[in-house]
């Protein structure tokens, strides 16, 4: 494939030495690491040796880690798993508004199956409070669970002080952090984590792997019963090929962390200066300073968000409006409405992020085409209408 | 989801397409809280499309079908033009995803507007040709 890929939030490319680590395990060492002959036990070193890397990249112990199909069923065993675990203890579970459908959806499901969810309001940069968290907090409460960082317009929690809330108040704490793993340091210890999710796919490891960890001496309910494999929390044959593939992305990524970060945040600071600079009319979702290195979030006036993507597309630069899973919707993402972008303004957003591979040429070849592109756009626009229907408050 | 290479092509090369300096009528269709916004601007002589424009804030099937919508009534009668619905300009684009389909309702809705705005003008009544 040819062309600019700045979609690196929805999937990433898989690293050339991940692929390599993962392609024996296809076929010469195919074994079920709950054999017990020599290829059993070949592939159980694998995904051991994984669970390693993997732990050692959160400040976790090995056990600690239990492998999944990706970030979504981390959120869900986490979420379902430490609530119908400790539904005896309360039924209440805090949350935020921008957090991924993965988290919300099963906080919904939660609420048909009798626990009450606080859904904490976030500021125009999309912070939550910490001291919100406080002040939601209750004796019931047993989950508190808020994102590390935000997949559509990159914000970076404070999940070391929510963590520490929620500890003091007897409650887990869980923290999504499919986006911020190997683009920030993450410590499960100090970082007062109790379950944390993660997703291979996004930092260059193949999809439909993750991982949850989980602390020492945790109870969860499994959400996938079977042959008991993940310590019975997550039956079903282990994804070897995958797993290895997800312990090399993490070696890989959080030896390469400072370089890449350093890299991204330089081409960002380009993209978003050079992007606000050139255009009128163009404003920067999200918070200014506490924002993934990869991560940058426009909303254009008068324009569309799905045109503009095409429009990109059609020369050459992959982007995204809001996240994946909301741009075949005309509906503005749940994440703008909750940093207060109404409706009419979410429409026109793009979502650029980087990755490691990204370079600053790309963004430089993006810079001459975005002001065009959105021009084209605008000249097809009724601008005057709009702006006159916006005055009546139509 | 995939637009095939007709709407694509209307998306990237919109005909009749900015706004018109004296119109006879004018039409604006849809909002941009959850949806589209089409305006249509038309010149007409004797009854007759003389001359149309839209300008079109929304996605890529809503600036197409607009496009193609300004080259179906260009030079029909008025009567004529009223007629063209949502599943003719789909037709014309040779399909729509289906989550799309709304999309293209909403240069037909402009267009009866400015017919209307263009028979108030005169004093006339806006009768719809079944």
């Amino acid at each position: 494939m040819n062309g600019i890929y700045f979609d690196n939030s929805a999937t990433t490319p898989v690293d050339p030495r991940v692929l390599e680590a993962m392609l024996p395990y296809f076929t010469d060492r195919f074994g079920n690491p709950s054999s017990l002959h020599q290829f059993g036990r070949d592939a159980y070193n694998a995904i051991e040796s994984a669970r390693e890397t993997v732990a050692k990249g959160i400040g976790a112990l090995p056990r600690e880690i239990v492998f999944t199909s990706g970030g979504t069923e981390s959120d869900n065993l986490a979420i379902q798993g430490a609530a119908f675990a400790n539904w005896e203890k309360g039924k209440h579970i805090i949350t935020c508004a921008i957090e991924h459908h993965a988290v919300l959806n099963t906080c919904h499901f939660l609420e048909g199956k009798g626990f009450h969810v606080t859904y904490l309001p976030v500021d125009g940069g999309g912070l939550v409070d910490p001291e919100s968290v406080k002040r939601a907090i209750t004796k019931e409460t047993i989950l508190v669970t808020v994102m590390a960082a935000n997949n559509e317009i990159g914000t970076i929690q404070p999940i070391r002080e929510i963590g520490a809330i929620a500890a003091e108040a007897g409650a887990l704490f869980h923290t999504d952090a499919v986006q911020a793993l190997t683009k920030m340091p993450l410590d499960v210890v100090k970082d007062n984590i109790h379950l944390l999710a993660l997703s291979g796919h996004k930092f260059h490891g193949p999809k439909g792997v993750g991982a949850l960890y989980v602390r020492k001496g945790l109870k969860l309910r499994p959400v996938v019963y079977g042959g008991g494999q993940e310590r019975g929390l997550r039956s079903s044959t282990e994804n070897v090929t995958g797993i290895v593939g997800l312990g090399k992305a993490v070696e890989l990524g959080m030896a390469e962390m400072d370089d890449s970060v350093q890299r991204m945040r330089k081409i960002q600071k380009r993209i978003i200066n050079g992007t606000l600079e050139s255009i009128s009319g163009c404003f920067l979702n999200g918070h200014r300073e506490k924002r993934l290195c990869n991560n940058t979030h426009f909303r254009f006036d008068y324009i569309e968000g799905e045109a503009l993507i095409l429009s990109l597309d059609m020369m050459g630069i992959a982007a995204s409006t809001g996240s994946a899973c909301s741009s075949r919707s005309t509906e503005t993402s749940h994440v703008l409405h909750a940093i207060g972008i109404r409706p009419e303004q979410g429409r026109g957003s793009l979502r650029i992020s980087l990755s490691k591979m990204n370079t600053m040429d790309e963004a430089e070849r993006y810079l001459e085409i975005i002001p065009n592109v959105v021009g084209r756009l605008r000249s097809i626009s009724p601008i005057n209408t709009l702006k006159k229907t916006e005055l009546d408050g139509d | 989801m995939a637009y095939n290479r007709k709407v694509m092509e209307h998306f990237s090369q919109p005909r009749n397409v900015g706004e018109m300096q004296d119109p006879d009528g004018v039409g604006k269709a849809g909002n941009t809280m959850d949806g589209d916004v089409v305006v249509i601007y038309i010149k007409v002589k004797d009854d007759v499309i003389a001359d149309i424009r839209f300008q079109a804030f929304g996605c890529a099937a809503a600036i197409a079908s607009s496009s193609i919508f300004t080259e179906l009534a260009k030079g029909k009668k008025i009567s004529e033009a009223l007629q063209i619905n949502r599943q003719q300009v789909s037709n014309e684009l040779e399909g729509l995803p289906p989550n799309k389909i709304e999309c293209s309702i909403i240069a037909p809705d402009a267009f009866e507007k400015a017919v209307r705005d263009f028979l108030d003008k005169q004093g006339r009544e806006f009768i719809r040709n079944e």
